[in-house]
Order: C-alpha cells, then sequence, then structure tokens
C-alpha cells in the first residue's frame, strides 16, 4: 500500500508538531523516519495511523483518502518502543489477538500464529506468560502481532531502543527481511544514523517537525541536500569548518589548502562551509595520499568506542571528532596530524544548501 | 575464614529499637496474653485457668453472632466499594486540570476524623430532623435506624461506602495512570472494545494495587469501631454489634477481662488468618 501525506500539519494547543509536510511511500517499501527526540517522529507515525487527526493537510493511502478513516479501519498494526503486549494473555493468545478481532477461524488462527512463531523463533514459548520472558522476547512478540496481522502498513516506534545491543544487532538485520517478506508497507522511526544505514530502503530526515529530505538512503547519506540533514545523518556529529575559495584553491584558513573540486569550479570567491565525517578522518596517512591532506590540532579526548577510537580535537576554533578503527591512546594536549578524505569531503554554500 | 573482632559496643544501638518494640507492641500483647489465661480479682493477684476463656469465647452464640454479623458487613462493603472504586476511577479525567479537583474532592471523606464521621451520618440520617433520615420518612418510606436493624445496616454500609470508597478510588486511579498511553494505543489498532480494553489491559495491570486495597478494605472493615459506635452504638438491639463492639462491651461495658482477652487474641489472628491466605492466593494467582 503506497502512504502519501499531502500537506499534513499538526499543531497542539499552539504548539507547531509537524510544520506542513509532504511525504509519498512507495508500496512495500521499507521507510526509516530519522531523527534526534522531538523531531516529529512519533507524530508522523501517529498521523499515518490514525491515531491523530492532521491539523491540515490529508492522507492518502493507495490513492484514497483515508484522513477521517478511523483507526480500526485502516488495516495498520504498531510496534513501540515499550514493550506493549496483553499482560494477562499467553504468548499464543497474544499473537493470535489480532486474528481473533477479525473473527478468524481456529485452525486458520493456529496455523498462522504457527507460522509467525516460527519465523519469529517463538514457538517453545507459546504456552508461556508474557510477563516471564525477556524483554527481547517481549518485543519479538510484538512484532509477531504486527506481522501476523497482514496489515498493509506496519508502523514502528523506535521498537529496539529498550534492547540489548546484541539483540538489537540481530533484530536490526532480520527486520528488513522479515518485512520484505511480508508485503507490507513499513514506517521506522530511529534516533540512530547507524541504524537507519543499516536498515536500508529509503530514509526521511526529520528536524524540528519538518521532513529535510527524503530518498533513497545510501543517496541521502552520500549527496545529503543540506548541512541540516548532513548533520543528522551523522554520528559521531558531522565536522565543519569554514572554508575560503579563491581561484582554484580552497583552504581552512591557516590549517590546509587543497585542489578545488570539480563541482566548484566557476563558484565565486568566497566563504563556503565544508561537512566531514568522522570516519573520513584517519590517524594514519593513506596511500593515495594526493587525496588527502593533513591537519593538525590538538587533541582533547581520546574515547573507545566499540573496536574504534574516538579522538575529539580542536582545530583552529573548530571541535572536530576522527573516527577510525584500531584502538588508539592519546593523551590530552598532544599534537596530532589526522589525514582528511577529500572524497568524502561535502561542501555547502552559507546557507547551507550542498554543492554537488 | 576471617575472624571478626566481636564488638559489644554494638548492642547499644539496638537498644533504642528493642525498647520502642518492647513498649508498644509486645508487652501490651504479653498483658492481654497474660489476661488470657488466667482469672484476676484485683490486686495482682492471678489464678490458672488454661483455656478456659478460650473455650467459652470460641463456644459462646453472642461471639459467633458477632463474627457472622462482620463477616457479613465486611462482605457487602467489599462488594461495593471495589467495584465502585474502580468504576469511579475509571471515569476520571486521567489529565488536564480537574485531575487535582477530583482528587482533593476524593481523599476529603479520608481526611475527617472517624468519630466525626459517625456523629454527621448519625446526624444527617436521625428520622426526625436529619436530612436524610427526614427526607426518606417524608417520601413515604419507614426509616428510623435507631429502632430498625435493617435501617441500621443500611446508615452504616452507607456510611462506609462513603467513608472508604475513595481508598479505593486513589489506588485504582493510581494503577491506572500508570499504564503507558501505548496500550490504549495498541489496542485502538486492534479494534479492541472499551470492555476488552478494561478486562485485557486495565484489570490485570491494576491487579497490584487492587490487591492492597481490598487487604486494606478488609482489615479495616473487620476492625471498625469509632464511626460505628458513634452512629448505631451496636443496636438497634445487637444489631449492628460487630466483633470489635462487642469486644469493648465485653471487656468495659462487663469487665469480663479474661474472656475479653482471649477474644482479642481469637479476633487477632483470625484477621492474622484471612490477611495471610488472603495474600498468599493473590501472589501465588500472580506467578502464574
Amino acid at each position: 500500500m503506497s502512504v502519501e501525506l499531502k500537506n499534513v500539519s499538526k499543531i497542539v494547543d499552539g504548539m507547531t508538531h509537524i510544520h506542513p509536510t509532504s511525504l509519498s511511500l512507495e508500496d512495500q517499501d521499507f521507510n526509516v523516519l530519522l531523527g534526534a527526540t522531538l523531531s516529529g517522529k512519533t507524530t508522523l507515525l501517529r498521523l499515518m495511523a490514525g491515531l491523530e487527526r492532521p491539523s491540515s493537510g490529508e492522507v492518502w493511502f493507495s490513492g484514497q483518502d483515508v484522513t477521517h478513516v478511523s483507526v480500526q479501519k485502516r488495516n495498520i498494526a504498531m510496534v513501540y518502543q515499550e514493550f506493549i503486549n496483553y499482560p494477562n494473555f499467553s504468548v499464543f493468545n497474544n499473537i493470535a489477538s489480532p486474528l481473533k478481532v477479525a473473527g478468524k477461524k481456529q485452525d486458520q488462527i493456529r496455523r498462522q500464529v504457527g507460522e509467525i512463531a516460527e519465523l519469529l523463533k517463538l514457538s517453545e514459548f507459546l504456552d508461556r506468560d508474557v510477563a516471564s520472558l525477556s524483554g527481547g522476547q517481549q518485543q519479538r512478540i510484538a512484532l509477531a502481532r504486527a506481522l501476523v496481522k497482514h496489515a498493509s502498513l506496519v508502523l514502528l516506534d523506535e521498537p529496539l531502543a529498550n534492547l540489548d545491543y546484541k539483540l538489537r544487532e540481530q533484530l536490526r538485520e532480520e527486520l528488513p527481511k522479515l518485512f520484505a517478506a511480508s508485503g507490507s508497507t513499513v514506517v521506522y522511526a530511529t534516533s540512530e544514523p547507524e541504524e537507519a544505514l543499516m536498515l536500508g530502503g529509503h530514509v526521511a530526515t526529520l528536524h524540528e517537525g519538518r521532513v529535510v529530505q527524503y530518498g533513497k538512503t545510501t543517496d541521502i547519506y552520500r549527496r545529503p541536500e543540506n548541512l541540516e540533514c548532513a548533520r543528522i545523518f551523522s554520528h559521531p556529529p558531522i565536522n565543519m569548518a569554514k572554508i575560503v575559495k579563491s581561484n582554484d584553491l580552497i583552504s581552512i584558513p591557516g590549517i590546509a589548502g587543497w585542489q578545488c573540486p570539480e563541482s566548484f569550479r566557476g563558484r565565486p570567491d568566497r566563504e563556503y562551509v565544508i561537512g566531514v565525517r568522522p570516519h573520513h578522518l584517519s590517524l594514519t596517512n593513506m596511500e593515495n595520499s594526493d587525496r588527502h591532506v593533513a591537519v593538525s590540532g590538538t587533541v582533547q579526548l581520546a574515547e573507545i568506542s566499540g573496536s574504534s577510537s574516538l579522538i575529539h580535537m580542536r582545530i583552529d576554533g573548530n571541535d572536530w571528532i576522527s573516527e577510525s578503527g584500531g584502538i588508539h591512546a592519546y593523551s590530552m594536549g598532544e599534537n596530532i596530524n589526522v589525514y582528511m578524505n577529500l572524497d568524502g569531503c561535502l561542501y555547502f554554500d552559507q546557507d547551507g544548501t550542498a554543492i554537488h | 575464614m576471617i575472624s571478626k573482632s566481636v564488638k559489644q559496643s554494638a548492642w547499644f544501638f539496638v537498644i533504642p529499637v528493642v525498647f520502642l518494640v518492647a513498649f508498644n507492641a509486645l508487652i501490651p500483647l504479653m498483658t492481654v496474653v497474660n489476661y488470657a489465661f488466667q482469672e484476676t480479682f484485683g490486686d495482682n493477684v492471678f489464678f490458672w485457668e488454661g483455656l478456659t476463656w478460650f473455650e467459652q469465647v470460641l463456644n459462646s452464640d453472642r461471639f459467633h453472632d458477632a463474627f457472622l454479623r462482620q463477616i457479613m458487613f465486611t462482605s457487602i462493603i467489599l462488594l461495593i466499594e471495589v467495584p465502585l472504586g474502580i468504576a469511579i476511577a475509571l471515569s476520571m479525567p486521567r489529565k488536564g486540570p480537574w485531575v487535582s479537583v477530583c482528587l482533593v474532592l476524593m481523599a476529603l471523606p479520608l481526611l475527617i476524623p472517624w468519630n466525626v464521621v459517625g456523629a454527621m451520618w448519625n446526624i444527617f440520617a436521625l428520622p426526625d430532623i436529619g436530612l436524610l433520615g427526614y427526607s426518606l420518612n417524608a417520601i413515604g418510606i419507614d426509616y428510623n435506624f435507631t429502632q430498625q436493624p435493617i435501617s441500621a445496616w443500611i446508615t452504616t454500609i452507607l456510611m462506609d461506602v462513603w467513608h472508604w470508597t475513595s481508598l479505593v478510588v486513589l489506588l485504582a486511579y493510581a494503577g491506572l495512570t500508570a499504564i503507558p498511553e501505548a496500550y490504549y494505543q495498541a489496542a485502538k489498532i486492534d479494534g479492541a472494545s472499551k470492555w476488552a480494553v478494561f478486562k485485557w489491559i486495565q484489570l490485570p495491570k491494576m491487579k497490584r494495587v487492587l490487591t492492597i486495597a481490598i487487604l486494606l478494605r478488609f482489615m479495616d472493615s473487620f476492625m471498625i469501631y469509632t464511626e460505628l459506635i458513634v452512629l448505631t452504638g451496636g443496636g438497634p438491639g445487637n444489631s449492628t454489634t460487630l466483633l470489635s463492639i462487642d469486644l469493648v462491651k465485653l471487656a468495659l461495658g462487663q469487665f469480663d477481662l479474661g474472656p475479653a482477652a482471649a477474644m482479642s487474641l481469637v479476633y487477632f489472628f483470625v484477621v492474622l488468618l484471612i490477611c495471610w491466605v488472603f495474600y498468599t492466593l493473590m501472589m501465588k494467582n500472580e506467578q502464574q
């Protein structure tokens, strides 16, 4: 089912939660809403679900206006950050609940629940009480409920946020496959750029109640339309600095300079902004060093995250972060050189629009 | 093994607690035990009686009647207050300025001193001058709680419901507000009816607080004294003489210290036993 938001806005008690937004999601696509807390992800989901009515604009499903159609009639399923299951039901009855409401026959219910339970590795727990299971299993039950319904639209509101690291990784991998097989259109809200990348499909970046950009996840990651989008889609935060173009040279004044890229030629000589993702700043000089520029700064903090090191540095008034594989120890105040990958640099005009 | 040096000075810190517990629980209780097994005629002279008083109390019709009345009273008020309390809690607003108004209104009966509650209802229900009693008689209902056992019972139950339903409401309301909004949304998406939401989400989620509410209401109603003695004094006749009133009549009215002490202990163990059985059953249910 395709989903279309036509100039939808939401204002509650004079506060604008969603500015007029248009968004068009293809049938059976996996879509991610990426944005920080309070950027409007949940409100958008609720508008799609019909749990809230838009203050203006329309919601269309498969070419039909459903703005005033009730939640029950929209054939959707929703999974939340909290593990929402019927507290007194067994796992079987929990998964079966949407089918029972729909008035399906007993043997059909048993078959469908069995299949879904198999898929989500819940078969051995079907007779158990929900409360006796772990968080990961409880969330699997909630997912199973969403899947068994064969909803045309499945909305997932940070479903993995309350799970521990390992389970999150595992489910992140499984989820797109599960839903691809189900034939549902999926909208998945998350605040983690990494998660959006792993899930693939399409992504809509959100900032303060506006959709900043929508498109294929990889496109948006590689070619953000503006600084805001690049900022949303980068973790650790994207590094920024003012640059100056003069003739065919670009420089971060007093730090580094390099040849102007193709897309930049012919633009007026003045100040621009550069954005460099932390993993494009490496600690070692690469072999094809003509594509790398050395930048020197002082170490402010060196932290280890997973199997990579994050080096926070001060580079002439800018706080930058470099992310590189392996464990590296630096002490505070140390002077270091990092090598900036010119192919990874994103250029922006002063107003924030990207220059590709 | 690591040998620890024994510091006797630690005992010093336990002494206040020992005194506190001794004076407010152990010594009074032991006094009652003392009276329950012995006969005294004053002057601190005691004669050993063994289980005589217990046998006498447990075999007396008077105790049986009071006990039955007590069970009936507690059952009735539980059957009214718990469902009513849940119903009121469900209809209270979940957010907005009215929440505090409702909560204060609900808490009011709980803030009134118990004997004042009794006095209020006594005056309110008097057939000649009370608003309730006078109005009922004016519309042709023969009502006089000072003379008719049924009227006395109805008045007593009304008073208790008025006084204590709030407690159930407040506890149930606390349980309700603890349910995340997402549950209601999920139910809405599933197309669950209001009754289904109540039965499968709200009631199970309120189970713990309701257990406590029922326990508290059971204990308090089983030991009701102050409001009742002011309202009916146990009458007319013995019709509203519940256990505690009977006990006071026995101990202070007739000064039968031995039987009264024995009855106190029986009374205490009955409350303890019922609470224990109730709690164990509820908790067992919880684990399944």
